[in-house]
């Protein structure tokens, strides 16, 4: 039988320079996105810290932002750091989803999947959707263009007040409900995500595998319920 | 016992194929899969229509040939087994099974269920090798290798190099093939002077072919008929990075 030749998809090229090179390959891309997924999840976790002083009271959580704001240049610093890792992630992601696709043009008539779950297999699904989600996010509580009421929010002490501006935010029903569901499709994401970066870095092994990937999936719905926590109890009027 | 099958019918690598419905009556349920293929091949000669064409060689789970995708599963439903050792007694009597080859845009089909899988050569090409002397054999205590490194250098190297990995990975992956070979030659001494070149040319390669990237679904490891553990991939994501950052340094 003549042999058949491998007509693959258009060819990868690959820099001189090695580290243009490294970012080229599959594994480069990888490490990208687990190195700049780090970043993001530390910030998932300190936003969720953040958050939370909502319990402590209104002095607390407005002393808390008044700090942010005052950090000035270096809050500045900290967020174009976290928008370059975020665009990064994505790119990476979007440019690796799509070598994906092409590299299996033909699914199974069956599906038998094995091992992988239905988080695994729909990252760029949940990911492309959080990017949405934090973009409305952004738009309603940083630059608080979607309600301009929010600015003239001030507490006792002339301080913005965060406190009320969570309370009155997450009152709306609709607006609780996709910001729930937009934290559900953030912690599944995060359910492989945890688990993927100890992987995609070898730190990864057998002896700590199964202990890192139900960490990972226990640790993400505790993020969950942590966010989702914060609406509820305001929806309940436990918080007010 | 008595199955109806779904079996891809392809003429060759650049026409369509489809799904044409075959019975497999009186099958032996000690049959193998192939076993019961050929019985339906035999039926099929004797009605003078074409046979399925398949893949396979030792027909004992050595030499990775044959490669069937059964119900979605590379290699069918079971643990560490290929599709030669899959047995007919797993199924229901009166089951639909669907067969598929594997599928790639690296794995082209040939003919039906019978597919290219050079691609995995081309990848040993770039780097699957150690240098060694020729001559007579050397001392086989020569160089002292520790238990627990040569244990783990077999693990990986008991990959047949069937490419179920790459046919169960949903992006067609060959990673936990490439993690294999470069950690069965790059855990033993005599893989060391290419250990840098290895990794890097073999996973440019396996880039370069077109095969997907690892999302860690670890579906290659739940088929794999050696029982490849999926963290030689973090092994080789570790690897890799380590020759990259050598590779700069050079230049520096």
């Amino acid at each position: 039988m003549p042999a058949v030749t491998v007509s693959p998809v258009p060819a990868r090229r690959f820099s001189p320079n090695p580290l243009v090179a490294f970012y080229q390959s599959s594994i480069g891309k990888k490490w990208v996105v687990a190195l700049t997924g780090i970043v993001l999840i530390v910030y998932v976790l300190g936003h969720l810290a953040g958050n939370l002083q909502i319990y402590l009271g209104q002095d607390r959580i407005n002393n808390y932002a008044e700090f942010l704001h005052n950090l000035g240049p270096l809050l500045w610093l900290i967020r174009l750091f976290l928008l370059a890792c975020f665009v990064i992630h994505i790119v990476a992601t979007i440019q690796l989803t799509i070598q994906n696709r092409q590299a299996k043009p033909q699914k199974y008539a069956v599906p038998g999947y094995q091992a992988s779950t239905p988080a695994s297999r729909t990252m760029i699904v949940s990911g492309l959707i959080v990017l949405c989600f934090v973009i409305y996010h952004l738009l309603q509580f940083t630059l608080e263009l979607t309600h301009p009421g929010y600015r003239h929010l001030h507490d006792s002490l002339g301080r913005h007040d965060v406190y009320h501006m969570m309370i009155i935010a997450f009152r709306h029903l609709f607006i609780s409900l996709f910001y729930v569901l937009g934290l559900f499709l953030l912690c599944t994401h995060l359910s492989h995500g945890f688990a993927s970066v100890t992987q995609t870095l070898g730190i990864n092994n057998r002896k700590i595998a199964r202990v890192i990937s139900a960490g990972g999936v226990t640790l993400a719905w505790l993020v969950f319920l942590g966010y989702v926590s914060i609406p509820l109890t305001i929806l309940l009027g436990l918080v007010r | 016992m008595n199955f109806k099958l779904k079996v891809w019918r392809q003429k060759g690598p650049n026409v369509a194929g489809q799904f044409v419905d075959y019975e497999a009556r009186d099958i032996p349920a000690d049959a193998s899969f192939l076993e019961m293929l050929d019985i339906v091949n035999e039926g099929l000669i004797k009605r003078n229509e074409d046979q399925i064409a398949f893949d396979s060689d030792c027909r004992e789970g050595i030499c990775g040939m044959c490669s069937l995708v059964i119900n979605g599963i590379a290699h069918g439903p079971g643990k560490a087994k290929t599709s030669c050792q899959l047995y007919m007694r797993r199924f229901k009597d009166g089951d639909t099974i669907w067969v598929e080859p594997f599928r790639a845009i690296t794995f082209p089909v040939v003919r039906d269920l019978c597919t290219n899988r050079s691609a995995l050569d081309r990848m040993i090409e770039a780097g699957g090798y150690i240098t060694a002397r020729t001559g007579s054999a050397p001392e086989a205590n020569s160089i002292p290798i520790g238990k627990v490194v040569a244990d783990l250098a077999m693990e990986a190297a008991a990959c047949i190099g069937c490419g179920a990995c790459v046919a169960a990975c949903p992006n067609s992956s060959a990673m936990l093939f490439v993690s294999a070979k470069v950690s069965h030659l790059g855990l033993l001494p005599q893989g060391q002077p290419e250990r840098t070149s290895r990794v890097v040319s073999m996973v440019r390669k396996m880039d370069e072919l077109g095969f997907g990237n690892c999302t860690n679904h670890y579906e290659c490891e739940a088929v794999c008929p050696s029982e490849i553990s999926a963290s030689f991939i973090s092994r080789l994501n570790r690897d890799y990075a380590r020759a990259a950052t050598r590779q700069a340094a050079v230049l520096v």
